[in-house]
């Protein structure tokens, strides 16, 4: 790759590294630093209290004797199973929708995207009254309707209750993604496509999904991570009186474990692994984007 | 870089008969976009409903409430000392956005236009460290901060802020290289210092992807729960919004109609900034998916 600027020149030099400095420590402390110290961190056992312990990999071997990690990993991957998907599925056909030639589009743009700007905090207390058992709105609706009111954010419910409320959170930022990715498509693929005889839905299969698979694979990841470091929702919908969770999922265990009781080894060697869980995740996806994203 | 723009209208002024034909052949999907708009907004719509309705008539079922009351507000103000929670809310934010714009725009400005060897590698590896979970950074950083005896103050939400950032450096990379190299060499003819160049020429023509990216740090500082909620005091006069709010559910259990007005406050910044710069509000999500 050729590269594109000036070649600094003596006094030049300094202000290159004054400028770049915060970077460069930002990326050795904040980022290098921090990963290094976490990963180490995990071969201890400490409560910051009394001096730090080394127990080599016992944190992690005893990861998979730990129920609360087991029971947070499984609602964390039932959560991006269906997560993913949806948010994917759905932005990708209010993109389209919207990528049409009609009125109004300013108008729904901004709609879809009011709760990727609000605080997932304040909206959450908002879906706490709207799924609430007895009073609230929904269990209302089905009250109405002759249904038995539904105990949303109760242990059997709450997964599928916080999903909806993550996905619809999310919908707005995918669409405006997909939005990008549709726009740079030429519209003269179209024009031939549909001198060709191609349905609407015939070229959505044919030419946009092909030519929006970067950006397909791109969202995917950014779902997965926000997938599997979910967390506001999760507190606000799902905490109980004792300061548990009724769907506790990794980042909320790791928030348990490091913040409330204080055991750093313990959740670092969490983090660790939802680290390498997220990070083998992408590595497949871009695996799946060369095979047939640029194929 | 590429801003979202509506697909082109038609051009002439329509007549009704267009329009009816337009609402035809488009029905579907007018339809469509509109039941799934109705399911985004209802839950707002049900907020400010239940927040002007009296404590007493909280649990009806009436969409328009049968009797507008704005006392809640006032309430939810007293009960929470807003004003703390505000204040801290916001000054954590804008020490958070100035942090990010200075250091970011600087790191930016030599990815944009200074060759040196190894950059290319340098800015992948800064990419790079967008797909890293934030937990695998937070655990020492905690606990470098409690070392120092900042842990309940204020500084670490906004202290990480000022070392640049993989986001905000690629955003600001990408414009400044809309900039032509042209001003710079005449620039440098002139015998302006590279700081010169970039406080004067670079930082001036980059105000759009500035507002961009300042917009971003605010609202995401702003909404951020998980640092206040690790290192302030779970206390009303120490803390931020989300985590007030997070006490007032535990506080007022089923005040639904003071509940909804607390949220509503603590929203409404957010929400009239996005109605007025909603392009830069959406420049900023807009910007990752572009590689």
């Amino acid at each position: 790759m050729s590269q594109i600027g000036v070649s600094p020149r003596g006094a030049e030099r300094f202000w290159v590294i004054v400028l770049l400095l915060p970077t460069l420590l930002g990326l050795a402390l904040g980022a290098f630093g921090s990963i290094a110290a976490t990963i180490g961190i995990s071969l201890f056992q400490w409560d910051l209290l009394s001096p730090a312990k080394w127990v080599g990999f016992d944190n992690y071997l005893a990861l998979p004797e730990n129920r609360n990690f087991l029971k947070a990993l499984g609602n964390t991957a039932l959560f991006s199973a269906i997560y993913v998907p949806a948010t994917l599925s759905i932005s990708l056909v209010v993109a389209v929708l919207l990528n049409q030639r009609i009125r109004g589009v300013s108008l729904f743009r901004l709609i879809y995207f009011i709760p990727v700007v609000t605080s997932p905090t304040a909206v959450g207390l908002v879906w706490t009254w709207i799924y609430s058992k007895d009073k609230g709105v929904l269990n209302a609706i089905i009250t109405t309707f002759g249904g038995d009111p539904v105990h949303w954010l109760g242990s059997d419910m709450a997964l599928y209750s916080v999903v909806i409320v993550n996905v619809w959170g999310a919908i707005g930022e995918g669409m405006i993604i997909f939005l990008g990715g549709l726009q740079a498509i030429p519209r003269d693929v179209y024009e031939a496509a549909t001198i060709d005889g191609a349905s609407r839905f015939q070229q959505f299969l044919a030419v946009t999904i092909p030519m929006l698979l970067p950006s397909i694979f791109f969202q995917a990841v950014l779902c997965t991570i926000h997938a599997f470091q979910a967390f506001d929702y999760v507190y606000i919908l799902t905490q109980t009186g004792n300061g548990g969770s009724s769907l506790p999922m990794l980042v909320f265990n790791i928030y348990r474990e490091g913040f409330n009781y204080f055991r750093m080894g313990n959740a670092s060697a969490q983090s660790v692994v939802l680290a390498v869980i997220v990070l083998s995740l992408t590595l497949i996806y871009s695996r799946l984007n060369k095979r047939w994203g640029q194929g | 870089m590429s801003v979202v723009t509506a697909s082109a209208p038609a051009t002439e002024l329509p007549t009704t008969a267009f329009l009816a034909k337009h609402l035809r052949e488009n029905l579907w999907f007018y339809l469509v976009l509109l039941a799934g708009g109705v399911l985004m907004v209802a839950p707002f719509v049900w907020m400010v409903s239940t927040a002007l309705k009296p404590a007493a008539d909280q649990f009806t079922r009436d969409l328009i409430p049968r009797q507008i009351t704005f006392e809640n507000f006032g309430k939810a103000w007293e009960l929470m000392e807003f004003q703390h929670l505000v204040w801290n809310s916001f000054r954590i934010a804008a020490l958070s956005t100035i942090g990010q714009v200075v250091t970011c725009s600087m790191g930016a400005f030599v990815f944009a236009i200074v060759r040196f060897k190894g950059r290319d590698l340098l800015f992948l590896v800064l990419l790079a460290t967008l797909m890293v979970p934030y937990q695998m950074t937070v655990i020492p950083q905690f606990i470098i901060f409690k070392t120092f005896g900042l842990y309940g103050t204020d500084v670490p939400l906004y202290l990480p802020s000022f070392l640049g950032g993989a986001f905000g450096v690629f955003l600001l990379r990408q414009y400044f290289r809309t900039i032509p190299l042209e001003l710079l060499e005449a620039a440098r003819l002139d015998g302006a210092s590279l700081f010169r160049i970039y406080f004067s020429i670079y930082l001036p023509l980059a105000k759009p992807a500035l507002a961009a990216l300042a917009i971003f740090a605010f609202m995401s500082s702003w909404n951020d729960l998980f640092s206040a909620l690790i290192y302030l005091p779970s206390d009303l006069e120490k803390t931020t919004l989300p985590v007030g709010l997070a006490l007032f559910q535990r506080l007022y259990r089923a005040q639904w109609a003071l509940m909804m007005a607390a949220v509503i406050i603590s929203i409404a910044p957010i929400i009239v900034a996005f109605f007025f710069a909603q392009k830069q509000f959406i420049q900023g999500f807009a910007a990752t998916g572009i590689k």
